[in-house]
């Protein structure tokens, strides 16, 4: 028998408002003590009222434009009732009846397995149809400290905006899964609503998974899969649901419908089923909140004002810098590297701006007319440098951008430097090791390390001389034809020169000289 | 419309309510007797007719989205039957 | 003694403030212990804000509305750092931390608050009785009930403990007290008063209302109380909820040329007689003042009380599951004669513990009419007929401006008379529940007197008119005042 896996996801995004879904507590508790971001309303006290944050809607109305989802101009909150410690009020406002939206599709690329591959063709395309998405406060962290018989309540989280998208049973494996959780970060990152690193919590999956037999329409009993904390983990726990689910069912055995939880250590999921146990949630429309009619005017606005997506983005990059693939890849794959890229050109553009046109500068020079040309090479010098080096320094460190120490200032003045030559390229990734630990000014730097490049063709040519005298045979060599002697005399120079000499006119004058 | 003693206790489970054997006698028989008077209810025909969930008739109150003072730590936990060190102390979540 | 005219006898120096508060004092301690409408009292902090009052006015500044006003808070309206019981032992030691919006504009306005009040237990009972704390008597005669749910209240307007109170309707716990009590009570239009700071009972029910000894100083409280907050979204903010009121029209435009309705619904075999008999005389008085009477009918009116006890209960059961024993109120963890094993004993334990059985009940019923299978049969229908019963409203007020009905079906019954019989208590609402289902507003005021077994007891008229027309119940709230006088 030839099983495929039929899953569904459940996804809650936090939303990055600045406060707290139906209060105005700070909304952002990642620094804070426990219980220092609560107020009457989110602890849930006797008497209180929520009331709804209208930049939460505009948030879940722009991921649902996004997505191509429809808008339900009705919609409401519901209460969801039940009893757990991090739920204060007993019940947690949500939507059920009327979701505010409907449908929408996430379109992936997936690579495609070895034996699929035709050609060129090594990945394919698929839509995860996105069945709904609503609108709900977050409630607050348990935690459980080891082998105590008690659990400690912090409510700082109580009450954060959670956008929660329920895709349709369209995944078909733990590859396709992780992919998507994967778009929808970067859709949640460019939008700019949420920051959904899945590690801190912005963004938790739960799965639906069940087997069906491959060509059937029959859908087999299905589990839940929860606590998986990370892409790694979803691909992994799915992996695993998977094959016990085949296996069971093999041996001829039934699934048995239940939640089960992953667990990272054992790396299998476990059956939670006592938490299953009878949880009617008696849905009722939520009281306290009057209805939500969305206008299409409203609607309008925000489709005209929705940030670029990634997409977009990659095609402007492609245009206006004419970047090759890899570099594009890098750039848009972290929408925080991209806007520090931007930053720099800007930079950048600030700069050629204010430099005058010189007469003799050392390099193809600044005469009227050359700048957008000399923006272009900066702007693909840039690139290359973040791409390959500034993210292995990121990486090695494990420091994201937002807290990186270059400023974009700095990065920039860093590519005038070298632009203009006055340092290797050797010496250039010093600098930026330099600058990346202390975020210090790169012009100190290579002043305090005498890094300057000697660009100077008459204290060149005295050294190249001494070169040239001190090294007959080479010479010799290069004039009776051969070119490789070329390069030994350079090595030579720059020898000399404890590296700082600028090969390249290094280069001409030795051909000058020895012609 | 009667309420048996397997309802009643179904309902004090989800309602987390527990009720002694002689509430449960004299619950069962009250809220019988209630449901049985709610139930002319359905003597009306109301296929046609719009629930009233809200009777303001208002849509669309929302609030800016701007922090507010919170309460101090103190304040938060000053009624709490057991605390720990800024948390809200329970008995575990885990059976 | 009106409010306008108390404070003029502060600026004839005829009396003080401090005089003021000494003398609700002094009524408080030969009353209390018969009457029972105080939980807990601010006897200290009272003093001090009447001697504030006093320097501001010797100083000449001017007075809010109800500056110097000794007043009585039902025991459901948050107010900081004091105890707020809602009447039940799982708030009995839960204190405050902060203002509801309406006590904050009474503090506002400069009332003095001289205690928290008596009520039925989370504000559900038609008669004070279950209450965790206390018994309250009806001043009238100590055997029967003062009414409920704010019968606290009630009784520290009727028996000159305080001048005016605050109170809650949901089903009438303002008006029925009120009735039972000889006092004036206005549940308003739902919407016009936040109920930000108001333990919920049923939230698209609930409204925070005033209890005085006259019309005057009704509509002066609601003044002060009434108007859009930014923390309630179910509170009106547009120039419908409009909180100023025109004393002068209310006191003269009288009833010439209005058409009012008497609802014949109301008047039905369950009435006493001598309460139809005395709503009569009334309706007559305001005939012979120029009004039109008209028979109507609001045809669901029979219905009210069943669409009343699913929706209630079905709010009730979701709006009580915070007293679960984690965060405040009564834990039965703590508890060193209750045994908890582990988290479902503690919420399990700390309810059955803390609430007392009307809670219970209507928590049982709640959460059955909501659960799967019944949803559709219960809560949906009674969403439908609640409908039905605000159209039988809006009709009405197309053919007449105002509504007149008795506020109750019965002269205050005794104690302990209904409390076996949760169906009887309920019954007991038939009069009041309708406007609260519908929404509108409806004030109760005194129409006379019975006399039974020795005892004079009050008879309440009930005035129910369109959506935020209080100032049209005001009206002719005042001229039936006059009239009895």
């Amino acid at each position: 028998m030839n099983f495929e896996p039929v899953i569904g996801l459940e996804i809650h995004v936090q939303l990055k408002t600045k406060s707290k879904m139906f209060c105005g507590c700070n909304n952002n508790s990642e620094e804070a003590e426990p219980n220092t971001n609560v107020c009457p309303v989110c602890l849930g006290m006797p008497g209180v009222l929520p009331m709804i944050n209208k930049e939460a809607v505009r948030f879940s109305l722009m991921v649902g434009i996004a997505l191509g989802g429809k808008i339900n101009c009705n919609s409401h909150f519901d209460r969801k009732n039940y009893f757990y410690p991090d739920l204060p009020k007993g019940y947690q406002i949500s939507q059920y009846k009327c979701p505010l939206i409907s449908g929408g599709v996430v379109e992936i690329t997936c690579p495609l397995e070895k034996e699929k591959q035709l050609g060129k063709t090594t990945t394919y395309q698929k839509q995860i149809k996105i069945k709904r998405i609503h609108l709900e406060e977050d409630a607050g962290k348990l935690i459980h400290p080891e082998g105590a018989d008690y659990s400690l309540v912090d409510l700082n989280r109580a009450g954060t905006p959670l956008l929660e998208i329920v895709t349709e049973p369209v995944i078909r494996s733990p590859q396709e899964a992780s992919i998507f959780l994967k778009e929808l970060r970067s859709i949640m990152r460019y939008l700019n609503v949420s920051n959904a690193d899945m590690e801190k919590g912005h963004l938790r999956c739960d799965a639906n998974v069940s087997l069906r037999e491959e060509g059937t329409e029959i859908l087999g009993t299905k589990t839940e899969v929860k606590n998986m904390n990370s892409f790694r983990a979803v691909e992994k726990a799915l992996a695993y649901e998977i094959k016990r689910q085949e296996e069971l069912l093999e041996k001829g055995k039934k699934i048995v419908q239940e939640t089960r939880g992953w667990d990272e250590t054992s790396e299998k999921t476990i059956s939670q089923r006592s938490k299953e146990e009878e949880n009617d949630y008696r849905y009722f429309p939520e009281p306290d909140l009057p209805p939500l009619e969305i206008d299409q005017r409203w609607i309008k606005e925000i489709k005209a004002k929705l940030p670029e997506t990634s997409l977009q983005r990659r095609e402007r990059f492609e245009t206006e810098y004419k970047l090759n693939q890899e570099l594009l890849k890098a750039l848009i794959a972290d929408k925080a590297l991209g806007d520090y890229f931007e930053e720099v050109i800007s930079e950048l553009k600030e700069w050629i701006k204010d430099i005058e046109i010189k007469e003799d500068s050392a390099r193809d020079g600044f005469v009227s007319g050359e700048k957008s040309k000399a923006l272009a090479k900066m702007i693909s010098q840039a690139a290359s440098l973040i791409v390959s080096e500034l993210i292995r320094l990121l990486n090695e460190a494990k420091v994201n951008i937002a807290n990186c120490k270059i400023s974009p200032e700095n990065f920039a003045e860093l590519i005038t430097i070298i632009y203009q030559g006055e340092i290797s390229q050797g010496a250039a990734k010093e600098v930026l090791g330099e600058m990346f630990k202390h975020g210090s000014d790169p012009s100190h730097i290579i002043d305090e390390r005498g890094l300057a490049q000697i660009n100077d063709p008459r204290s060149l040519r005295k050294i190249v001389n001494e070169v040239i005298e001190e090294n007959t045979g080479p010479v010799s060599d290069y004039k009776s034809g051969k070119m490789q002697a070329l390069g030994f005399l350079v090595g030579k120079v720059m020898q000399k020169s404890k590296g700082k000499a600028n090969p390249e006119i290094v280069n001409e004058l030795l051909r000058e000289l020895l012609s | 419309m009667a309420l048996s003693a397997k309802q009643l206790k179904h309902l004090s489970r989800l309602a987390r309510l527990k009720l002694t054997d002689k509430d449960t006698a004299i619950f069962q028989k009250q809220l019988s007797e209630i449901l049985g008077y709610v139930d002319q209810l359905q003597k009306l025909d109301t296929d046609k007719v719009e629930p009233t969930s809200q009777v303001t008739g208002l849509v669309n109150i929302m609030r800016k989205d701007s922090i507010d003072q919170s309460l101090p730590r103190k304040e938060a936990l000053k009624n709490a039957p057991e605390q720990l060190e800024g948390f809200f102390k329970v008995k575990s979540v885990f059976d | 003694m009106t409010i306008p005219e108390i404070h003029k006898e502060f600026h004839t120096k005829k009396t003080t403030a401090l005089e003021l508060v000494q003398r609700a004092i002094e009524v408080i301690e030969k009353k209390e212990k018969n009457l029972g409408a105080f939980i807990s009292l601010d006897i200290e902090a009272a003093l001090k804000a009447a001697e504030k009052v006093d320097e501001r006015i010797e100083k000449g500044e001017e007075l809010g509305i109800l500056e110097g006003i000794p007043f009585a808070l039902k025991d459901n309206i948050m107010m900081k750092d004091k105890n707020v019981t809602c009447g039940s032992k799982i708030l009995e030691d839960f204190v405050a931390p902060y203002d509801a919006t309406v006590v904050e504009r009474l503090k506002k306005a400069g009332a003095i608050v001289i205690g928290r009040t008596n009520m039925d237990e989370f504000a559900m009972g038609s008669s004070t009785e279950t209450s965790f704390f206390k018994k309250t008597r009806n001043p009238h005669d100590f055997n029967r009930v003062p009414g409920g749910s704010s019968g606290g209240s009630a009784v520290a307007v009727a028996s000159g403990e305080v001048v005016f109170g605050l109170g809650s309707d949901t089903a009438g716990s303002v008006r029925q007290p009120a009735a039972f009590c000889g006092v004036v009570g206005l549940k308003p239009t739902y919407g016009t008063v936040s109920r930000y700071g108001l333990v919920a009972m049923a939230s698209s029910l609930d409204q925070i209302g005033p209890l005085a000894r006259n019309i005057i100083d009704t509509v002066l409280v609601q003044s002060v109380i009434q108007g859009a907050d930014e923390r309630d979204a179910t509170c009106v903010s547009d120039e419908r909820n409009n909180p100023v009121y025109d004393l002068e029209s209310i006191q003269n435009l009288g009833v010439k040329d209005l058409k009012i309705g008497i609802p014949k619904e109301y008047f039905t075999k369950g009435l006493d007689k001598r309460i139809a008999e005395k709503i009569g005389e009334a309706v007559e008085l305001l005939k012979k003042q120029g009004a039109q009477v008209i028979l109507v009918s609001l045809p669901h009116t029979e219905y009210a009380i069943a669409t009343y006890y699913i929706l209630c209960p079905a709010e009730v059961s979701a709006n009580l599951e915070r007293y679960d024993g984690i965060r405040y109120g009564y834990s039965a963890a703590v508890d060193s004669d209750e045994e908890t094993k582990n988290l479902f004993d503690v919420y399990f334990k700390s309810r059955e513990k803390g609430f007392g059985n009307e809670v219970k009940r209507r928590i049982l019923l709640g959460t059955y009419v909501l659960s799967e299978g019944y949803y559709n049969a219960y809560y949906l229908k009674a969403q439908k007929v609640r409908t039905l019963i605000a159209e039988d409203f809006k009709k009405v007020f197309r053919q007449v401006d105002i509504l007149v009905t008795p506020t109750t079906p019965t002269l205050p019954f005794k104690l302990g008379e209904k409390l076996d019989d949760p169906l009887q208590m309920y019954l007991s609402d038939v009069c009041t529940v309708p406007a609260s289902l519908a929404g509108v507003p409806a004030l109760s005021l005194p129409c006379g007197i019975v006399y039974e077994n020795g005892k004079k007891l009050p008879v309440g008229i009930q005035l129910i008119a369109d959506y935020f027309k209080e100032s049209l119940l005001f009206q002719v709230g005042y001229a039936i005042e006059k009239l009895q006088k």
